[in-house]
C-alpha cells in the first residue's frame, strides 16, 4: 500500500499515523456527497484530493476537519500528547482548541479565513492571543516575522487585508494559520481564483513552508498542477468515492483508472 | 387628571417577577448576560429603559433613590427618571450617594465608596463586549460559553497598533470573577477599579438588547490589558476648580464664550459634599457647573 511506502520515506515518530479516516461518508438526503473513504495520513505528509467539480472534495475536507458530522464512519487524530482520539468524541471546546492550535484551515476565499477589517498584525496575532499570549511586543514581533516568512512587507503590518491584493491576502491567511505551529493544515482550493503568476509564487511559498516546518497537509484542488507541485500522494474522487490513490507522480504519470486518465489528459473540464 | 392606572413602580407584578428572576440568575453567574423579555417603557430607548426596568423590579417602598447621568443628578435625563419613580412608586429620592439605597446611573460610578446594602443600577446601550469584532450572536455566545476571549485582546492590540497605547477610554472590557468578560457600559475606564471588590450590588440593564447582568458584592473585576501595556486609569491632571479634589474624575467646563475653561468634579454630590466640608478650589467663587452648562 502507498501508506506504508510513504511512511518508510519519513523519519522520526512518523511511523504512526497523524490522522485516519475509516468508512467515512456523508449524505444529503438521497445524495451521497462522499462515501466509504478510508486512509491514513502520516506526519509531514501532503495529500492532495483531486477530482472534478461536485465530486465531493470539499465535503470530504470538512468531514476530516470535523466541520461536518459524518453520516457514516469516523475520523481519528493523534493529539499532541500522542493519544489517538475520535474527533466525534471530542468536546466542542477541545475541537475548537485543536482548530486554532494544532490545525490550520486555508479557505479558497481569504475573506472567510481572515478578519478583513483588522490589521494584518492582529490577524496573525489572534491565535497567539487566543492561547493566552499577553505581551503586545512579543505578539507583534512574532506576527512581523511571520509576515516576512510569507513575503509580505512588514511595513504593511498595520494595514487591514482589505487593502491587500488577492495573493497577499492568501499569504496572510497562511501566516495566520501557521503562527501556532500546527502539525496539520487543511486547504480547500488555496490557489483558486488567483492569476497564474500569483498562483506560481504562492505554490512555491507553500511548498517551502510545508517542507521547512515538516507540516502534514490535506489539499483539495481541481488543479492537477497544484497536486503535482505540493503533494506526496493523491486521492482521485469521482461521485463521492475515492477511485484511485497512490504516490502523486505514479498516479499522474501512469494512472490506472480510465477516469483518472481522462482527468490527467485534461479531457475532463476541471 | 385620572388616578394613575399603573402598578407600584409602573411595571405589573408579573413583569417585575420575570425581571427579578433574570436578576437572580445574573447574580448567580457574575458577568453573564441573561436574556429577559424587555418591556416598552414610557420613554425612548436612549433614556436607559434597561436600567429603569431593573430599578422598577427591585424598588421597595422604603428605598431611597438617586439617579445620575454623567455624575450629575441634575441633567434632564436624571431628573425625569427620578420624577418617574417618585410619581409611580412614591419612593423618597436623594442626591446623596451615602443616603441612597438604589442608585441608577448612566456613564459614571460615584466617587465615594459604596456601602453594603446599596444597589448600583447601570443603564447599558450595548451589553456585548465582543460585538465590535464578531457580529454573529451565535458565535459570541459560544465564545462566552467556552471562555474564548482572544478576540478581546485583538481589539486592544488594534488600539496599540493604531494609537501607541490602549485608546479605549469608555466601556473598557473587564473580566468578572475570573470567568466572563463583560462590558461595563460606557463608564470611563477611570471608574473600572471601583467595580472590583465593591461592597454594593451592581446590576446592568440593557433595554433594547434585552440583557441583564450583574456583579455581586465583593467580586473580582479585572480590566483586560497586556503585560507591556498595563491598564491605567485616566483623569485630567488637575485639581477640581471648585473643591480642590485631586483624585476625582473631572469634566472640562467652558465658562464663557471666549473659550475659558475649568475642570470640575463630574460627580456633583461628591464635589458639593467636599465644598460643604470647607474644601476649596481655585474657582470656588465661580458659578457651579449647572449654571455654566445652562
Ligand atoms: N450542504 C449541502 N447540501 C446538499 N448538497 C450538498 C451540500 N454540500 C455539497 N452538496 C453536494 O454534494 C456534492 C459534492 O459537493 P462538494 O463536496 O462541494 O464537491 P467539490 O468540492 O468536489 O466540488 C455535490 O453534488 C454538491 O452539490
Ligand atoms: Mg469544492
Ligand atoms: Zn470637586
Amino acid at each position: 500500500m502507498a501508506e506504508t511506502k510513504m511512511a518508510e520515506t519519513l523519519n522520526g515518530d512518523s511511523d504512526q499515523p497523524l490522522l485516519t479516516a475509516e468508512g467515512l461518508g456523508k449524505s444529503y438526503g438521497h445524495l451521497m456527497a462522499c462515501r466509504d473513504v478510508s486512509f491514513a495520513l502520516y506526519p509531514g505528509e501532503v495529500l492532495a484530493i483531486v477530482g472534478e467539480s461536485g465530486s465531493g472534495k470539499s465535503t470530504l475536507l470538512q468531514l476530516l476537519s470535523a466541520q461536518l458530522t459524518p453520516s457514516a464512519g469516523s475520523v481519528s487524530y493523534r493529539m499532541r500528547d500522542g493519544v489517538m482520539r475520535d474527533l466525534a468524541a471530542l468536546g466542542e471546546a477541545e475541537r475548537r482548541f485543536l482548530f486554532r492550535t494544532d490545525w490550520g484551515y486555508v479557505h479558497q476565499d481569504p475573506a472567510m479565513g481572515l478578519r478583513m477589517a483588522v490589521s494584518a498584525g492582529a490577524n496573525v496575532g489572534e491565535r497567539l492571543m487566543a492561547v493566552g499570549w499577553n505581551h503586545y511586543g512579543r505578539i507583534r514581533d512574532t506576527a512581523s516575522s511571520w509576515l516576512e516568512r510569507v513575503e509580505i512587507d512588514t511595513g504593511r503590518i498595520d494595514d487591514a487585508p482589505r487593502t491587500y491584493s488577492g495573493g497577499m491576502r492568501q499569504r496572510l491567511q497562511i501566516a495566520r494559520n501557521l503562527v501556532t505551529e500546527p502539525r496539520l493544515v487543511f486547504m480547500d482550493e488555496p490557489t483558486g481564483g488567483l492569476d497564474v503568476s500569483v498562483q506560481a509564487r504562492l505554490l512555491d511559498l507553500m511548498r517551502n513552508l510545508v517542507s521547512e516546518l515538516g507540516l502534514a497537509a490535506i489539499v483539495v484542488t481541481h488543479d492537477l498542477a497544484v497536486a503535482r507541485l505540493l503533494s506526496h500522494r493523491v486521492m482521485v474522487m469521482k461521485g463521492g468515492r475515492v477511485i484511485e490513490t497512490g504516490l502523486t507522480d505514479q498516479v499522474l504519470d501512469d494512472p490506472c483508472e480510465p477516469y483518472t486518465q481522462l482527468l490527467v489528459s485534461s479531457i475532463l473540464p476541471a | 387628571m385620572n388616578a394613575p392606572t399603573y402598578n407600584f413602580a409602573y411595571l405589573d407584578e408579573q413583569t417585575k417577577r420575570m425581571i427579578r428572576r433574570a436578576i437572580l440568575k445574573a447574580i448567580a453567574i457574575p458577568g453573564y448576560q441573561v436574556p429577559f423579555a424587555s418591556r416598552e417603557m414610557p420613554m425612548p430607548y436612549g433614556w436607559g429603559t434597561g436600567g429603569v426596568q431593573v430599578t422598577a423590579a427591585i424598588l421597595g417602598r422604603d428605598d431611597v433613590l438617586k439617579v445620575i447621568d454623567q455624575g450629575s443628578d441634575d441633567t434632564t435625563n436624571a431628573i425625569s427618571i427620578r420624577k418617574f419613580f417618585a410619581k409611580t412608586a412614591g419612593v423618597a429620592t436623594t442626591t446623596s450617594t451615602t443616603d441612597a439605597t438604589v442608585i441608577q446611573t448612566r456613564h459614571r460610578i460615584p466617587e465615594g465608596a459604596l456601602h453594603a446594602g446599596q444597589v448600583l443600577v447601570y443603564q447599558v446601550p450595548i451589553p456585548e463586549p465582543l460585538r465590535f469584532l464578531e457580529p454573529r450572536e451565535t458565535e459570541t455566545r459560544r465564545m462566552h460559553a467556552l471562555g474564548e476571549y482572544g478576540l478581546m485582546h485583538v481589539k486592544l492590540y488594534e488600539d496599540i497598533a493604531r494609537f501607541g497605547h490602549i485608546a479605549t477610554a469608555y466601556a473598557y472590557p473587564v473580566k468578572v470573577n475570573a470567568r466572563y468578560v463583560m462590558d461595563p457600559s460606557p463608564t470611563p475606564k477611570f471608574d473600572n477599579p471601583k467595580m472590583d471588590n465593591c461592597a454594593a450590588l451592581q446590576l446592568f440593564g440593557a433595554g433594547r438588547e434585552k440583557r441583564i447582568y450583574a456583579i455581586p458584592p465583593h467580586t473580582s473585576v479585572v480590566s483586560l490589558d497586556f503585560e507591556d501595556h498595563p491598564f491605567t486609569r485616566y483623569r485630567f491632571d488637575a485639581p477640581c476648580a471648585l473643591c480642590g479634589a485631586g483624585d476625582s474624575y473631572l469634566d472640562e467646563i467652558v465658562t464663557d464664550d471666549k473659550g475659558s475653561r475649568m475642570f470640575v468634579c463630574s460627580d456633583t454630590d461628591y464635589c458639593e459634599t467636599r465644598q460643604s466640608q470647607g474644601h476649596r478650589g481655585s474657582e470656588s467663587a465661580a458659578p457651579h457647573k449647572e449654571r455654566a452648562h445652562g
